[in-house]
């Protein structure tokens, strides 16, 4: 027996690192997973919402007359039941279950109907008639900054402008001036969805004890629980939310959603249990995902290709909601100089509101966009300085330990060894330029947070919480409120409560998302869970290992901290002889202190930065990643078909190498389907068609996503190298791998024919455009030519760390000349 | 022009087992499935025949159950996820997707293994290419495909070795 050891120091595992099917492996493999429209009670009702056809609209009438009188309609309701508007973010609160004055996207909910069925409802739905006096539709963000009139919203910066925001961190214009060489590049990054193959679903019944149960596909059931508690005007302690199992989310359900209000009112009105499961056509109004975003970046870099300053502008086109907006408006910067250090940085945003569905986080949120940018500008910045893109950035890696010029505190990093990684795997250095002709090489890298240093809602509160409980039986329960979505949440609290405690995480039952039984966790979102969660896990851990050790040392005739949890056993150290088994540890300390239960909580490090704005960036660790892939381009058609990817991925620690690799190739996959062909594109009917703004292809089958055929075969390489702010060194792995694959496509299709595509998704149409471009003899580029003049406002001026900055920003007239 | 009735009755065999139900006649077999026989395990993303989560097989043939009237699948052979595991213990498909990662969220799972059943039922050792082709119909978001393909091949080799 080695000696005892400390959790977080722990070297030597019994589960981590070794491949394991996952805990809730064999319930979705016999489909005996309960997602949220596998729910049935009895006497349950079905609803349907009647939808606005109209991009932007005032309503000014709705009668439900005839729909109330259809045979087995039980209900319709409107705006008028809904006088409290909701929002993710405290920040705006601009949306209403129904439409209350005005619609503002086709799409846009207007009225529901609770019926015997869902025929029945549907049926009802065309027996509303709403009267609609149609207004003038902005369509895009230059046609929101040349329109500030009419406002879609009555709040926000001004006109049409929901968010604006200016950060400059050192001068920024003196370090250019000062650069061997500036740089001046645009892209645009068209929005995407995240397409979960589960359909939004929600059930929501009164307890027998009139409680309200909401069970509801969503992400984060802390966040629906208080919008709930906000919307009903109900105290939270009478509402009770069961994040039921995700068929997929990736962050489309994070926002609490119209349906979900909607059903709880109904079930509150008729004392029975009402259900929904949006059609799929729904599923991609209610949207939240990626941005589109038009991007500025002007960087000057030294003779030898290191960076000296950004100047980073992003327009993002929010569509007609808050959203997440103020925070993804943050994300399309603040993320930008944690991949390579950047001693200078100033950074634009702007969201406006736009009449197409909102946008909102989706994997990656807001970062994917500046990471297309700043890769993309890399590879023609080493390409005009004769470098190896390799090369050039393995020489500007951040630092372990160091601040960035915002003040954010990388912690560990395995990016040197990501790049050394791919390079190796994929024969770079070997096969780059001479693959022959139209197949080719690209490279490029990306780094994330993981957890979010601060809340939705500001508060001092822990981010996470987890209870435990054992009993006599062997039976290990832990609690917790995180979500599984298929990321595999649910595994990671019992891996690593299971080898905290020296047990089969087998053992281990996990109750997770329900905010009437399980301690609060802030949600499954911002890559926070493993960190968050699985630190309180291993606090509770330790704390009821400490009773364990306690009554066993007695039994054993040892000391408490000469004891050994492993192998469902409990071991003197010195003396492997004396042992026994974990349920008889059990049972000795129950009889020593009682019944045995410990909670465990987690909040994450004050944020170095002090400046307003300081909270969006900050995080317990980042993780790395760098990527190489390969294109063959048709330059007949512009196809591009991509043979392999390789990938390497600092992940601290793989708690379930099965389930890492996965998220890894998943992340690929999904960044893939978002460079080649996915695309949230509106276009406007013709006038005899009312000219409205609608969605381009609000079906799986016009919307493209990869297929088994389109997808390359990928190789995983993870770094582990162990953070010490997480469980056992485990950083993330769901967001940040997705990262670096569009620049990297982009990269490849460079060196495979020479053209560059500035702009999301790469389609053969574009790249076919280059190609003839080049023929003409014009410049071999597809992107956007113009930035529009957006009024952003003065910067908040901040000196960087080497500066002599403390943190704060420079106030007053210091701070406004700086800037 | 005859009235449609309200509901029809008839006989489906489901996993092997003679199942009378009654539904309105305008469902699909997914919906009878799913609604009216309690079988959850089948899945559905779009109920257009768009993502292959509801697949099923009928006579051994892979069908995407949304697209199928249930009017017209009385006396056929209907098999779904449910009736894959012999008592408790996993077809080899499910127990290569439970410990290889070929299933995430779970959501696609079943219409992946009953399309992927389909095929090693007439091709014992399918090349990927194969697999790929055959599972093209069948959209995934979580895993990439990758880990599918494998849990395939897995279960391909597990089913030749069981084969005496």
């Amino acid at each position: 027996m080695n000696a005892p050891e400390r959790p977080r120091e722990k070297t030597r595992f019994d589960t981590i690192g070794k491949p394991r099917r996952r805990v809730d492996g064999r319930a979705k493999a016999i489909g005996e997973a309960r997602f949220a429209d596998d729910l049935v009670l009895p006497r349950m009702l079905h609803a349907k919402l009647a939808r606005s056809p109209h991009p932007h609209a005032i309503i000014e009438s709705i009668d439900t007359t005839r729909a109330r009188a259809h045979r087995g309609v039980h209900l319709v309701l409107t705006g008028a039941e809904f006088p409290v508007p909701y929002g993710i973010m405290p920040v705006s609160q601009d949306e209403y279950p129904l439409a209350r004055e005005r619609v503002r996207h086709v799409g846009d909910p207007v009225a529901a109907v609770i019926a015997v069925d869902e025929q029945t409802a549907t049926e009802a739905l065309q027996l509303i008639d709403v009267k609609y006096r149609p207004l003038p539709t902005i369509a895009s963000p230059e046609e929101a900054l040349a329109n500030p009139e009419p406002r879609i919203h009555d709040y926000g910066e001004r006109g049409n402008i929901h968010r604006n925001q200016s950060y400059e961190f050192g001068d920024v214009e003196e370090a250019l001036a000062q650069s061997d060489h500036v740089f001046e590049d645009l892209f645009f990054y068209e929005g995407n969805t995240h397409l979960p193959i589960e359909q939004q679903a929600s059930l929501a019944s009164v307890e027998g004890d009139g409680k309200l149960l909401l069970a509801t596909s969503t992400q984060n059931p802390h966040y629906l629980h208080r919008q709930l508690a906000r919307v009903l005007q109900m105290p939270a302690a009478r509402i009770r939310v069961i994040a039921t199992p995700n068929g997929g989310g990736f962050g489309g359900k994070c926002d609490p959603a119209n349906h979900e209000f909607v059903v709880s009112k109904a079930a509150l009105m008729l004392g029975r249990p009402v259900k929904i499961c949006l059609t799929r056509e729904e599923v991609f109004y209610q949207h939240r995902g990626r941005h589109p975003v038009l991007m500025k970046f002007r960087t000057g870099v030294t003779q030898d290709g290191r960076l000296t300053a950004t100047h980073l502008q992003t327009l993002l086109d929010g569509g007609a909601y808050g959203s997440h907006g103020p925070a993804s408006t943050f994300y399309t910067g603040v993320l930008t100089p944690v991949t390579y250090e950047l001693p200078r940085f100033k950074f634009e945003a702007c969201r406006v509101f736009t009449n197409k569905p909102a946008c909102g986080p989706k994997r990656g949120h807001g970062t994917p966009q500046p990471r297309f940018g700043q890769e993309v500008q890399l590879d023609k910045i080493a390409e005009r300085l004769g470098l190896d893109p390799a090369e050039m950035r393995l020489k500007m890696v951040t630092k372990p330990g160091s601040l960035t010029a915002s003040w954010l505190r990388i912690g560990s990093t395995g990016l040197a060894e990501c790049i050394r990684k791919v390079v190796e795997m994929s024969g770079w250095k070997e096969r780059r330029g001479r693959l022959g002709s139209g197949r080719g090489l690209g490279l490029a890298c990306s780094s994330y947070m993981c957890g979010a240093g601060v809340s939705i809602y500001w508060n001092k509160l822990p981010h996470s919480a987890v209870q435990l409980l054992l009993d006599r039986s062997g039976q290990v329960t832990v609690y917790c409120g995180a979500t599984e979505l298929g990321q595999g949440s649910d595994d990671v609290l019992a891996a690593l409560t299971a080898e905290a405690l020296g047990i089969d995480p087998g053992n281990v039952r996990c109750v997770t998302g329900d905010t009437g039984i399980t301690p609060i966790d802030l949600g499954s979102y911002s890559s926070r869970v493993t960190i968050m969660m699985g630190n309180a896990a291993l606090q509770a851990a330790g704390r009821v290992r400490e009773l364990l050790a306690a009554a066993a040392a007695e039994a054993l005739d040892t000391l408490p901290d000469r004891v050994v949890f492993s192998q469902d056993r409990v071991f003197a150290a010195d003396d492997a002889g004396k042992t026994m088994s974990f349920i008889e540890a059990i049972a000795a300390a129950e009889a020593k202190f009682g019944t045995l239960a410990a909670v465990g909580s987690y909040a994450p490090p004050k944020p170095p930065g002090k400046y307003k704005g300081a909270g969006v960036g900050p995080s317990p660790a980042y993780s790395f990643t760098a990527c190489v892939v390969e294109t063959e381009v048709d330059p007949h058609t512009g196809w591009v078909t991509v043979p392999k990817i390789w990938i390497a991925h600092d992940i601290g620690r793989a708690l379930n190498p099965v389930l890492a690799r996965g998220q890894v190739i998943g992340d690929v996959y999904m960044g893939l389907g978002e460079a080649l062909m996915e695309e949230q594109a509106f276009r406007r009917l013709p006038p005899k068609l009312s000219s409205a703004l609608v969605h381009r292809n609000p079906s799986m089958l016009d919307y493209k996503s990869p297929t088994s055929l389109d997808m390359p075969e990928v190789e995983v390489a993870l770094i582990e190298d162990p953070d010490p702010n997480c469980p056992y060194g485990a950083k993330e792995v769901g967001q940040g791998p997705l990262l670096p694959v569009m620049p990297a496509l982009a990269n490849a299709i460079h060196d495979a024919v020479g053209v560059r595509i500035d702009e999301v998704p790469i389609t053969p149409e574009k790249v076919l455009r280059a190609l003839e471009k080049r023929e003409k003899g014009e410049a071999p580029r597809v992107g956007p030519e113009s930035f529009p003049p957006v009024p952003y406002p003065q910067p908040i001026f901040v000196l960087p760390p080497w500066e002599g900055g403390d943190g704060n920003e420079l106030k007053g007239r210091e701070g406004r000349r700086a800037a | 022009m005859s009235a449609v009735p309200d509901r029809v009755h008839l006989r489906l065999v489901v996993n092997g087992e003679d199942t009378p139900v009654s539904f309105a006649p305008y469902k699909t077999l997914l919906e009878v499935l799913r609604e009216d026989l309690g079988l959850t395990g089948t899945k559905h993303g779009c109920e257009l025949g768009e993502c292959g989560a509801c697949a099923v097989l009928i006579d051994g043939e892979p069908v995407l159950s949304c697209l199928e009237l249930a009017v017209q699948c009385e006396g056929r052979d209907i098999q779904t996820i449910e009736g894959l595991a012999k008592g408790t213990e996993l077809h080899p498909l499910q127990a290569a997707f439970a410990d290889l990662g070929g299933s995430q969220c779970g959501y696609c799972t079943s219409g992946m293994v009953m399309t992927a059943k389909a095929l090693l039922d007439k091709e014992s050792a399918p090349s990927r290419e194969r697999i790929k082709e055959a599972l093209s119909g069948n959209l995934c978001r979580c895993t990439g495909y990758q880990q599918i393909w494998e849990s395939v091949e897995e279960a391909a080799r597990v089913m030749r070795e069981a084969k005496p």
